[in-house]
This record gives C-alpha cells, structure tokens and sequence, in this order.
C-alpha cells in the first residue's frame, strides 16, 4: 500500500468546492496543457456526465480553464480564469453534453489548438478525490494518470518499436514501473505509455525520436 | 516506524513513551522520508491556508457560486454577544468552521481535513482554541498531527469519502479527529484520545450524505456545525472518564460497514434526503443544467 503523509489527509491544498469536480477538473486541464506543449490559442472543453449537470455550481468551467492556463489546484487565480483567458486572448467555447453515455460519470474531452494548426484532443476522467486518469488522446483509448513519470510516444503500429524505446530506457537507467501499448486498428497510429517510479531524463525524448516510426514524445515528469 | 490501525497506534506511543502527535511527526521522517523542516514548512501553509480560509468570509462574505450559502458564518460572529447559548469557544469553532466552508463554495483556497465538505471542523476548532483557550501556535501543529494520525487510519481501514460511506464519513471522521485533537491538547492520553474518537464516530454513525442540487453547500456547511460541537463534547466526556464502550479500531470498521449499506441515493448522488426533498428539488432545477423539473422521487413516498 502507498505511503498515506499526513498531508495527504490534512490536505491537499485545493480551490473548493469540490475535489472531484473541482481539483480533478483543473488536473485534467493542467496535463492537457503538459501533453500538447504548444502555445493555446484555443480551447473547447465537452462535459460530460455529472460535469454536464453540475458544472456551474462546482465552478469545473473555470477549473477547466484555469488548468489550460496553467495553474496548478491551489492557485487562486483559478476564480478569474474567464478574466485572465480574455486577458491573453485564448478563446475558450464549452459544449455541455449530459446526453452521450460515458463510461466515467466525471468526464471531460480537451480539444486544444494551437496558431500553426495543430491540436490535440485529450478526455480526462475525475476518479475522485481530485485523482484523474487520462482515458484518451486523440480518440484512441489510453490508461494513465500522471502520478508517475510518464513518457507517451505517438507511433506507427510497427514491428520493433517497443525494442527501441526499451533499449533506449536502459541505456540510462530507467526503471520501467508500467509499461503499456494502445492502438485503435491494426498498421494504423499507436501510443506506448510508459510510466516510471523516477525522473525520466530529458535526454531519452531525442533518443527514442531518432526512429522514424516515431510521430511525436510527450514527457510528463511525477 | 509505522503503525496500520488504533491498537499499533497506541502501542506506538506506549513504547515510546510519546503523544498521538509525536508518533504522526516521527512516522511521517521516518517512514515518510520527510525532513524536519520539510514539516515544519507544510504545516506553516496548512496553518497559514486555515486561518485565511477563516477570516476570508467574515471580513468579506459573499454568495457562493451554487448559490444555496454565503455570509452565515459573519451572521453568527455578530450575534455571538457574550457567548449566546454554546459559549464562545463553541460558537467561535461553530462560525469559524461554517467560514471554511463559505470560503471553499466561493472557489476559495482551502485545506481538505480530510475532504473539502468536511473542511471546516479541524480548523474552526483549532483556531478557536488558540483565541478563547489559549492554545499556543506550536499547539495548532500539534492537533493537526494528531488529527492526521486518526484521518490516516480512517482512510486506511474505513474510508472519509461520501460517495462511498456518507457523511458519517466525512463529517462523522472530521469530528473523530478533532476530538482526539482537542483531548490530546486539553492533556488527555492517547487512549483518551482514541476513546473520544470513538465516542464521535458513534453518535454520527449513519449520517447520509445529501448535498442539495449536488452542491457542497446545504447541508454540507450546518453539518460542519454539528461536527464540531460533537468534537468538542466528546473530547470533554473522555477527558472525564466517560469511556464508549466499542474500541476505536471496531468502531472505525463499523463506521465503513454502515458506510456500505447505505443505499446509493444517500451517498453524495444528491438522490436523497434533504436534496430529494420538494424543495431541494426546486433548488437542483435552479442549479442543474439539461435537466428540466425534478425527476427524483422523494425516498420517503
């Protein structure tokens, strides 16, 4: 069993009202923003679930905005998100979708875009306790949470990848806690997730990219 | 140095000749791989983070974003006079921990003790303490480590969240901890100390968690209330001797079997009780989007 601190208990810190719909909301955001690490010009969030019906109440549309932004669950500043979005022209559009089925009752899908045209879809779910998984990315279904260091790798559904990202791990060290492959159909795109007990040095992302079935890295440090 | 339930708690301060919140503190070095001052400095922000969650909404209330709370703790602050019925150290912790949670419905920053719905009961009574019973700052510390050890046991072998045990979990564990705080204070021993929170656990054995329009607002913020002044009752009877006669480690278990029987609507689902009510239902309908009039049976039909 983990280590419960009695931080842990007498904590978090956390903008109320509500560490599921609040907390969990601006956490979902924040990785968001980790993940796509490109100016946001532009977001729109879709609410799904019991965030559809009480997101107004909980005040998940700020938190939502205020993760995009960049600020972390007890950061203040979460109560003027709408305020400082406009202050620094990210545009931000929510669709509240309280009739889709979701498999998660706290679910929110991320769409960030930024000026040169990309964007990335992210779905985040609010476990409870202001803990989140990340349930998606791009519309291919993924499993992770962002409590440990985690490396994400866009790929093609090639023979041979795993071998290189995993040689490239041990040539510095990394001890693999999870590792975990998800793909929608068979040759097409594919993510590996590996998350790791330690910091995952900076220099692995470059590595594993010098393979070009590699599309893109994101790294995600605990 | 660990203990994983009441009795190695206990066990813990007997061999070590130390207090509730010695046995947290040296836990949380040794087993947690926390420095001293690493310590020291969180329980400066809880400290810090407590305090302004209280004077934030007696100095300025305002409405919370659902709507249902706002400014009651300023309200009974300004009807203290010189003591009212509870006296003021109780109406003082009273306020203090309805301020809290003003202060989370507003967005506000907050410290969860141990959930953002039970968040006002610690500090309110801490704070009130220093004010009226003049506890000292390193006494603040010391209740938050005693509290901590029990919260840990309760999240450990029963649970404090409302979505799977109730109230009694969260208000019911809240109230727990603060009374081992206050008999730890007031020069109790650690038995005392688990006694009390016992006693607590007990008289809110079953309370449903209800919230109205699923807001942590109603009743959420009277529960509070009633949390403390269970606190502080329990702490002044095991400080008399008053011994409950199930041991806490049993009553922390019978706490989660209750928890599990209680049927899903009564379990933060906002399904139930007070938010099932006609009138919780109109207040939903104001609230809650994609929903149109209440769709709820009231339980009691």
């Amino acid at each position: 069993m983990e280590f419960i601190s009695v931080f842990d208990v007498i904590g978090p810190n956390m903008i109320g009202p509500s560490s599921s719909h609040t907390a969990g909301a601006v956490s979902i955001a924040l990785m968001a923003r980790r993940m796509f690490r490109k100016p946001i010009t532009k977001v729109t969030f879709t609410l799904y679930g019991s965030f559809a019906k009480t997101y107004h109440g909980h005040g998940t549309d700020r938190a939502l905005l205020g993760g995009t932004l960049g600020f972390d669950t007890d950061d203040v500043r979460i109560r003027d998100a709408f305020a400082i979005a406009d202050r620094q022209g990210l545009e931000y559009f929510y669709h509240i979708d309280g009739k889709t089925h979701v498999r998660h009752p706290n679910t929110a899908d991320i769409l960030l875009e930024s000026d040169d045209g990309s964007s990335m879809l992210v779905r985040g779910e609010s476990i409870g306790g202001g803990k989140i998984r990340i349930a998606q990315i791009d519309g291919i279904d993924v499993d992770f949470t962002g409590e440990y260091s985690t490396l994400i790798i866009r790929q093609e559904d090639r023979p041979g990848i795993i071998v290189h990202i995993a040689q490239c791990l041990a040539d510095h060290n990394v001890n693999i806690a999870f590792m975990r492959l998800f793909r929608k159909e068979k040759g097409g795109m594919a993510f590996t997730v590996v998350e790791s007990d330690e910091r995952i040095p900076q220099e692995i992302v470059a590595e594993i990219a010098s393979n070009s079935k590699v599309l893109d890295i994101m790294l995600i440090q605990a | 140095m660990d203990f994983e339930n009441g009795e190695e708690l206990l066990e813990c301060c007997r061999s070590d000749n130390c207090m509730i919140s010695d046995a947290m503190r040296k836990r949380e070095i040794e087993t947690g791989h926390a420095s001293a001052e690493e310590v020291e400095d969180k329980l400066q922000r809880v400290y810090e983070i407590m305090c302004s969650s209280i004077e934030e909404p007696l100095k300025r209330p305002q409405k919370s974003i659902g709507g249902l709370i706002g400014g009651e703790a300023r309200s009974i602050m300004d009807h203290m006079g010189d003591g009212g019925l509870c006296g003021r150290f109780m109406t003082k912790a009273v306020a203090y921990s309805m301020a809290v949670l003003e202060e989370n419905a507003t967005m506000g920053l907050i410290v969860a003790a141990p959930t953002a719905g039970s968040s006002g009961i610690l500090p309110g009574v801490l704070k009130a303490s220093m004010e009226e019973l003049g506890y000292s700052r390193a006494q603040f510390d010391q209740g938050i480590l005693n509290a901590g050890a029990l919260g840990y046991l309760f999240m450990r072998n029963a649970s404090v969240a409302g979505a799977e045990a109730g109230c009694q979990a969260e208000v019911g564990s809240a109230a727990a901890m603060t009374a081992s705080a206050l008999v730890e204070l007031g020069g109790g021993t650690p038995e005392m100390c688990l006694n009390a929170a016992s006693l607590a656990l007990s008289n809110l054995l079953g309370l449903v968690c209800d919230p109205i329009a699923g807001l942590v607002e109603a009743p959420c913020q009277s529960r509070n209330s009633v949390g403390v002044a269970n606190a502080i009752v329990c702490a002044q009877l095991s400080l008399s001797g008053v011994r409950h006669q199930i041991p806490f480690d049993e009553m922390a278990h019978a706490m989660y079997c209750v928890g599990r029987e209680i049927p899903f609507e009564l379990r933060e689902t906002a399904m139930g009780g007070n938010a099932a009510t006609p009138s919780g239902c109109r207040l939903r309908f104001r609230n809650v989007t994609g929903e149109h009039g209440c769709a709820l049976t009231p339980l009691s039909k």
